[in-house]
């Protein structure tokens, strides 16, 4: 469901007569599907460690899929992207019932709001945050208790024929 | 600017309309809202899995389920759904009779027209016959 999923990446560097049990690195990676999954992991431990694909492997790959589909969750989203003119970190939050579907929206946000693309995004961390250490009004507003508010102006998306009878009201 | 002028409101409990998708002419309850655009829905009496829906796809009833506790499970959804016999006060209003209505007339069959037919005209005939004896009467 959605376009992105999330996928445990663990590799190492090859073993060699200096190192033969070289140490494993594992990532949560979110991706469309397992072949850029793959290619991800090794973009992120080139920028960490001394290690390139053909001078490593690939130990598994595994999808993670969401715990609670059916909750919703707040989360808060660290991410790093290259913007026109330089490098900049982010905070963004966004409320969603699975960690694939925040890391999309904010993909969509990213790109909407900067024109940052898929590979100018660095996601740094997906946290599930406590009400109480929500920091964006946007999301705290949904947060109050016994929230309500009524549909106001509801647009008639697609009648059925090109002409009515009665004009079509607003209100619901 | 009236102050109460939408009555029905957007809130944990209350009873929705599924326009669009695969459970089209469904009722379902809100459990929680998610953000401004959709809400977490589910109606297990009426056959509605539990899944997040947008405002645009539903219409809201006059229903609310009396002290619904946000963010409940199916099973309560269900217990307070059928003690409140949302159902029933749904099948009672005007708007769930002209669905009906609808069903029943695209489910006619032609010998059901012309026995529709047959009794529209008997209906006619008897009013017809009425407002000519008003008219002779006034002139």
């Amino acid at each position: 469901m959605g376009r992105l999923h999330e996928y445990q990446v663990v590799g190492r560097k090859l073993p060699s007569a200096k190192v033969p049990v070289p140490r494993l690195y594992r990532m949560r990676l979110f991706a469309p599907n397992e072949v850029v999954a793959k290619s991800r992991f090794w973009y992120f431990l080139k920028k960490l460690k001394k290690v390139k694909k053909a001078a490593g492997e690939l130990v598994s790959i595994n999808e993670i899929f969401e715990k609670r589909p059916l909750q919703i969750k707040n989360y808060g989203i660290w991410l790093r992207y290259d913007s026109r003119s330089g490098t900049h970190n982010m905070y963004k939050e966004y409320r969603e019932l699975t960690r694939t579907d925040a890391v999309e929206a904010c993909y969509q946000d990213m790109s909407s709001r900067h024109r940052a693309r898929f590979s100018s995004i660095q996601i740094i961390r997906v946290g599930e945050l406590k009400t109480a250490t929500v920091r964006r009004p946007y999301i705290k507003q949904l947060l109050t208790p016994a929230l309500k508010f009524p549909l106001p102006h509801r647009v008639a998306r697609g009648t059925k024929s090109t002409f009515l009878g009665k004009r079509p009201s607003t209100f619901y | 600017m009236v102050k109460g002028a939408f009555k029905r409101l957007v809130e944990v409990g209350r009873v929705v309309f599924i326009n669009y998708g695969d459970d089209t002419g469904k009722l379902a309850v809100i459990v929680d809202i998610i953000d401004h655009n959709r809400a977490l829905v589910d109606g297990p009496t009426t056959g509605v899995a539990r899944h997040s829906h947008p405002f645009k796809r539903l219409t809201l009833t006059d229903h609310v389920i009396e002290k619904f506790p946000r963010g409940a499970g199916s099973s309560i959804v269900k217990k307070f759904f059928e003690n409140q016999k949302i159902l029933n006060k749904w099948h009672n209003t005007a708007w769930a009779k002209k669905l009906d209505n609808r069903k029943k007339r695209a489910a006619l069959t032609d010998f059901d027209r012309f026995k529709l037919l047959k009794l529209k005209k008997q209906r006619r005939y008897i009013l017809q016959k009425e407002v000519a004896v008003l008219k002779k009467a006034k002139a």
